[in-house]
C-alpha cells in the first residue's frame, strides 16, 4: 500500500485485527502490510500487544475480528489447513526454544523430515548449509545445552529457513542475549534481509532497526501510533507517544 | 549340569538343606519353565502398561472430552481398587462370560487363558499408574517448546511422539522406575488365579518336597535377580537418553 510503484499484492496483509484476553484488548484494530522481500520492524513498549500480533500471523493466536492474509492464505478462515500456512512462515522465539535432546543438525532437520515427509538426506544437506550461512560450521553434533545463547538462536533461525518459508517472524530474538552475542545474530537476520526475505521482526535494538528495516512501526497499547520509513520515524517522530518512547529507549 | 546335580544331592546328604530343582529333573523342569513364565509375563506386562501409558497420556489431553474423560476414569478406577480384586474381576466376571474354544482333543478351554488374563490384568493395573507418570513428565514440557513445535508444522501427534514425549520420558523415568519394579513384583499375584508362575510352582514343590525354606530363598533371589535386571536395563536407557549440556 505503501510502495504502489510495486504493484503486487502485499505477502502479509493485516487487517483491522482485534483480540482480546478475557478483559484485556491487546489488539485494537491494527492494520499493517508487508510486501515480498521488505523488512519491518514493530517496536513499542513492552505488552502493546507485539507478540501477540506475530502470533496472530502463523495461527499460534486465533484473531477475534479482522483478517489476516499471507501469500494468498486466508489466516483467519476457519477451515484452515495450519500446516499450509506454517510451512510459509518461519518463526523464531526470544528464548531460542530448541529441543533439548537433539543436536543442532537435527534440530534444523526435524520438522522438514516430519512435517514436509521430504527425502531425509536432501534435508540433510540443505541442513548442512544453512548451519554453515548462519557459521555454525563444526557445531552439527552439539547439543543445545552445549551451545551459547547467541549460536542456539542462530539454530533457531536455521531451524525455522530449513521449511524454507515465504516470510519470517522474530520476537525479540536478541532480548534474552548477552551483549557480545546480540551482535552475531543481527548480523545473520541482516543477510537474510539483504538476500531478500520477507521479515517482520519485533525488537528493542533502535540501531538495527534504523539500518534493517524498511519500514518501521511504533505500537502503543493494541494500535500503531505512527509507522513511517526508519529514517523518518527515528529523526522526526510526529506522535508524542513515540517521542516519549523513543526519548526513553535512546 | 552332573556336577550341580551331585553337588546338591551332597548338601542334602551332609546338611538336610534340600535343592531338589538343581538335581531332581522333574522340579528342575517345572520350576524353570515357571521362571521363564514369570519372565514373559514381567516382560509383557512392563511393554503393555509403558504402551497404555503413552497412548492413555496422549489421550486424556485430547480435545475430545469424551475420551479424556474416559482415560480419567480408567485411571481412577485401577488405581483405587487392589490389584488382587481387579485379577479376581478379569478370571472370574469377565472370564466367565468369554467364549470357549475346542482344543485338539476336544476339551472345551477358555479362548482367553489365565495367563492371557493375568497379562490384562497386570498391564491395566500398572498402565493406570504409568498414564499419571506420564502425565507429569508431560506437563514438566514448557509451554515455549510445544509452540516451537506448532510454528514449524507439527501436529499434536507429531508433536507428542517426536518432541514432547521424548523430553516427557527423561523426566519421569524416576517414577516410571519405581512403578515398573513395582509390576515385577506384583506378577506373583497371577498365583491367585493358577498361572503357573515362580510362586505358584515353588507353593507345589515345597508340599511335596517339605523344603519352604529352601525354595522362599531361591524366589527372593531370584526376585532381586529380575528386578535389578530390569533398573539395570532402565538405567542404559537413561543413559542413552542424557541429553548434554543439561546437568546429570
Ligand atoms: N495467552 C495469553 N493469555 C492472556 N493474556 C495474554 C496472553 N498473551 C498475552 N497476553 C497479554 O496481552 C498483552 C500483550 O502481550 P504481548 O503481545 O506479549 O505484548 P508485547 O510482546 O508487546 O510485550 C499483555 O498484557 C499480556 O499479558
Ligand atoms: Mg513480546
Amino acid at each position: 500500500m505503501r510502495d504502489p510503484a510495486r504493484g503486487e499484492a502485499p505477502l502479509v496483509s493485516i487487517r483491522d485485527a482485534h483480540k482480546r484476553f478475557g478483559d484485556v484488548e491487546v489488539l485494537k484494530g491494527v492494520s499493517l502490510e508487508v510486501a515480498k522481500g521488505e523488512a519491518i520492524c514493530i517496536i513499542g513498549p513492552s505488552g502493546s500487544g507485539k507478540s501477540t500480533l506475530l502470533r496472530c500471523i502463523n495461527a499460534l493466536v486465533p484473531l477475534d475480528a479482522g483478517t489476516i492474509t499471507v501469500s494468498g492464505i486466508e489466516v483467519t478462515d476457519p477451515k484452515l489447513d495450519k500446516i499450509v500456512l506454517r510451512r510459509r512462515v518461519g518463526m523464531v522465539f526470544q528464548q531460542y526454544n530448541l529441543f533439548p535432546h537433539r543436536t543442532a543438525l537435527q534440530n534444523v532437520m526435524m520438522a522438514p523430515v516430519h512435517v514436509l515427509r521430504q527425502d531425509r538426506r536432501e534435508v540433510e544437506q540443505r541442513a548442512r548449509e544453512l548451519l554453515r550461512k548462519v557459521r555454525l560450521e563444526g557445531k552439527e553434533g552439539a547439543y543445545p545445552g552445549e551451545l551459547s545463547g547467541g549460536q542456539q538462536q542462530r539454530v533457531a533461525i536455521a531451524r525455522s529457513l530449513c521449511m524454507q518459508p515465504e516470510v519470517m517472524l522474530f520476537d525479540e530474538v536478541t532480548a534474552a542475549l548477552d551483549p557480545e552475542t546480540v551482535k552475531e545474530v543481527l548480523v545473520t537476520i541482516r543477510e537474510l534481509a539483504e538476500e531478500g526475505m520477507t521479515c517482520l521482526l519485533v525488537t528493542h535494538e533502535m540501531g538495527f532497526a534504523r539500518e534493517v528495516a524498511d519500514h518501521v512501526y511504533f505500537t502503543d497499547r493494541g494500535v500503531i501510533v505512527e509507522h513511517a520509513p526508519p529514517a523518518e520515524l527515528f529523526s522526526a517522530p510526529r506522535d508524542p507517544r513515540t517521542r516519549e518512547f523513543l526519548g526513553r529507549i535512546l | 549340569m552332573e556336577l550341580i546335580a551331585e553337588f546338591f544331592r551332597d548338601l542334602r546328604a551332609t546338611t538336610g538343606l534340600n535343592f531338589t530343582i538343581f538335581y531332581d529333573p522333574f522340579d528342575a523342569a517345572r520350576f524353570w519353565r515357571a521362571f521363564l513364565l514369570t519372565c514373559e509375563l514381567a516382560a509383557l506386562s512392563v511393554l503393555l502398561s509403558v504402551a497404555i501409558g503413552i497412548v492413555g497420556a496422549f489421550a486424556q489431553g485430547s480435545r475430545i472430552r469424551p475420551l479424556a474423560w474416559l482415560v480419567n476414569g480408567y485411571v481412577a478406577f485401577f488405581r483405587n481398587t487392589p490389584p488382587l480384586v481387579q485379577m479376581y474381576f478379569f478370571f472370574f466376571a469377565l472370564g466367565a462370560i468369554t467364549p470357549t474354544v475346542p482344543d485338539d482333543i476336544g476339551m472345551e478351554v477358555p479362548l482367553v487363558s489365565n495367563f492371557a488374563w493375568a497379562l490384562v490384568a497386570l498391564s491395566l493395573f500398572a498402565g493406570a499408574f504409568n498414564v499419571e507418570i506420564f502425565r507429569s513428565g508431560i506437563e514438566a514440557v514448557p509451554r515455549s517448546t510445544i509452540e516451537a513445535t506448532e510454528a514449524l508444522g507439527y501436529s499434536r501427534l507429531g508433536a507428542y511422539r517426536h518432541v514432547v514425549l521424548p523430553l516427557a520420558f527423561r523426566v519421569c523415568l524416576p517414577a516410571l522406575n519405581n512403578n515398573l519394579v513395582n509390576l515385577v513384583k506384583t506378577t506373583t499375584l497371577a498365583y491367585a488365579i493358577g498361572v503357573p508362575e515362580m510362586l505358584y510352582v515353588a507353593n507345589q514343590i515345597w508340599s511335596d518336597a517339605l523344603n519352604v525354606t529352601e525354595m522362599m530363598n531361591v524366589l527372593l533371589l531370584l526376585y532381586i535377580a529380575l528386578v535389578s535386571l530390569l533398573v539395570w536395563l532402565m538405567h542404559c536407557w537413561e543413559r542413552a537418553m542424557r541429553m548434554p549440556g543439561y546437568g546429570a
